[in-house]
């Protein structure tokens, strides 16, 4: 049956998110000949039309607002909720990063409706669309469906294929009433700004306590570097101080779905495998045979890791063309 | 002033999920507080070792979460509210009963950890700031308070967000907000005698319509069995070169 669905397009530091080219993909799928709207907001909305427009939705909405830069739960709950009212939108999605598990909770309340939040997969069986979603920290999976009401969903960045589909969308600019936003943003530091998201990275080499200093993780960058990825952490090393929390990847921390993961020098306790087991593949590097990451990587180098990560890097260099 | 700390018993951690016909299996469960939701009581606590409050903790879920409630109450807080419901109800439920249970009550603050380690999901504490109209602030990793007004710091990917908001607001906490302290012995003994009050979801002035939620489960499963790595040998040079060579060739990973 055909539906309306509703993608809200999300940009971090002047770039349309990955996640959102996914969710307009899905949207594609889950439309089943119905129609695709896209909604930027904010300020810069509408330099993004041209980008938005290479993955089929037919409408673009631009909400350029002040009131949506920055970002705050207030403001988007109450755009968000009277877009979704107006287009009249059957299916909503949204990418479930930091916006998105703020603001759809949010305004799943306010419109009385259901929300499944870190999809893993979104397929429609037998004119039903079903959810798969990671419980237990990714140990195991379920899937759940709307029983009535809208259905909206967040989802999880790096698990679904992206199909461009360029088409010439039609441009239409939305004018939210945004009234009472009861947070201020005073500030915004911004730790990440350059570099590979995690959360959307492809390639992660990450190291854990077997680091041993802050200084330890730069063969890990310049590994990191050369195959374009990002650079990950496991709790041991956070709280041994050898990095940022922002690092983080695990039970507590981040969950990453990249294509690569290197761990070096971590041990691989549950609480950290839960953040990054789903990799397509896994390469750890440790002294010790013994330890649990053997048991769910790929591949496997028992090693000192600051011997093997700068010979990996080396052979990295010659078999990678640079861009 | 008056703080409500929103809690839930979660699997322990290292608990290896087993699963019969799209059901988990809870013989012999180990069975904890949220990891989340220990930095919630915790911060509660101390905002009223500084400047004095009453914290209130509240679950909703089967009667085996009482003990959530015990071991808050042992850490500090000063009352406990119990609402038994069956383990269907989705997030949008939930918070309807929440709300419900509380009705009538004024709190400044209300906390609650930003997910539960076993859904995953993250709604209901959010939803719960819907329904009762206050603003809310997800992922903090700072909190002080300045008369009737909070400072927090949230995390947002990474970035931190500095945020000033009017009580009363809710907030959720991420990990990094403090070092959740352990229920001393004394501290386990007196939560014996703190109130702690029972209610079923029926006896909430709920609809079935809330109570019947928005969502189902029509599957649970583990994933597939990851087959045994390979673990490569010789020389280091040589290892690296071929675990090069397999990612390109074999993984095509790079």
């Amino acid at each position: 049956m055909s539906k309306k669905v509703l993608v809200l397009v999300e940009s971090k530091n002047g770039k349309l998110r990955n996640v959102s080219f996914e969710a307009l993909t899905v949207a594609n799928r889950l439309a089943d000949g119905g129609e695709v709207a896209a909604a930027v907001f904010g300020k810069d909305a509408a330099g993004f039309v041209q980008e938005i427009s290479q993955y089929g939705p037919k409408t673009i909405y631009l909400a350029e607002d002040e009131a949506l830069s920055p970002y705050t739960a207030d403001a988007y709950v109450q755009a968000l909720s009277q877009l979704i009212d107006e287009v009249q939108a059957d299916v909503i999605l949204l990418g479930h990063t930091a916006i998105g598990k703020d603001t759809a909770p949010r305004v799943a309340a306010r419109l009385g409706i259901g929300l499944i939040s870190d999809c893993t997969g979104a397929d429609s069986e037998d004119g039903t669309i079903v959810f798969t979603r990671p419980i237990y920290a990714g140990k195991a999976f379920q899937k759940k469906v709307f029983t009535k009401g809208k259905i909206f969903a967040t989802l999880r960045p790096n698990n679904f294929e992206i199909q461009e589909n360029p088409v010439q969308p039609e441009t239409v600019p939305f004018c939210p009433e945004i009234k009472d936003v009861r947070t201020i943003v005073k500030d915004i530091v911004r730790k990440t700004a350059g570099g590979v998201d995690l959360s959307e990275a492809k390639i992660i080499v990450s190291g854990g306590r077997g680091v041993k200093s802050k200084e330890g993780f730069k063969p890990l960058q310049e590994l990191a570097t050369v195959l374009g990825g990002a650079v990950g952490a496991s709790r041991g090393a956070c709280d041994a101080e050898f990095c940022d929390y922002s690092m983080q990847i695990g039970q507590t921390g981040k969950v990453v779905t990249p294509d690569l993961y290197i761990a070096c020098g971590i041990s691989g306790a549950i609480q950290h495998l839960a953040g990054m087991s789903n990799s397509k593949v896994i390469v750890a590097i440790n002294k010790d045979p013994e330890a649990p990451i053997f048991q769910v990587a790929d591949y496997g180098i028992v090693g000192d890791l600051f011997e093997v990560v700068p010979l990996l890097t080396e052979e990295f260099k010659k078999i990678l063309v640079s861009v | 002033m008056n703080i409500l700390v929103l809690i839930k018993q979660t699997f322990d951690t290292e608990e290896k999920i087993v699963i019969h016909n799209g059901a988990i299996n809870e013989d012999g469960v180990e069975f904890i507080l949220n990891p989340y939701d220990e930095f919630a009581v915790e911060e509660a606590i101390k905002i009223k070792e500084d400047s004095g409050a009453e914290v209130t903790v509240l679950t909703v879920g089967q009667d085996r979460s009482e003990s959530v409630l015990r071991t808050a109450l042992a850490m500090g807080a000063d009352k406990a509210i119990m609402v038994e419901s069956a383990e269907a109800a989705d997030e949008y439920s939930i918070a309807k009963i929440i709300t419900a249970a509380i009705k009538g009550q004024e709190y400044d603050l209300i906390l609650g950890g930003n997910m539960a380690v076993d859904s995953g999901s993250g709604q209901v504490a959010i939803r719960v700031a819907e329904e009762l109209g206050i603003p809310h602030v997800s992922t903090i990793t700072k909190f002080s308070l300045e008369g009737t007004k909070a400072i927090v710091e949230r995390d947002a990917e990474g970035d931190v967000e500095v945020i000033e908001v009017n009580l009363p607001f809710l907030a959720t906490a991420q990990q990094g907000l403090n070092e959740p302290r352990y229920p001393s012995l004394p501290g386990i003994m007196k939560a014996k005698k703190k109130p702690l009050a029972r209610f079923t979801a029926e006896d909430l002035e709920l609809s079935e319509d809330d109570l019947a939620g928005r969502t189902s489960v029509q599957d649970q499963f583990l994933p597939p069995k990851k087959q045994a790595g390979k673990i490569l040998e010789g020389e280091i040079g040589q290892q690296v070169q071929e675990l090069v060579a397999l990612l390109r060739s074999e993984a095509k990973v790079v």
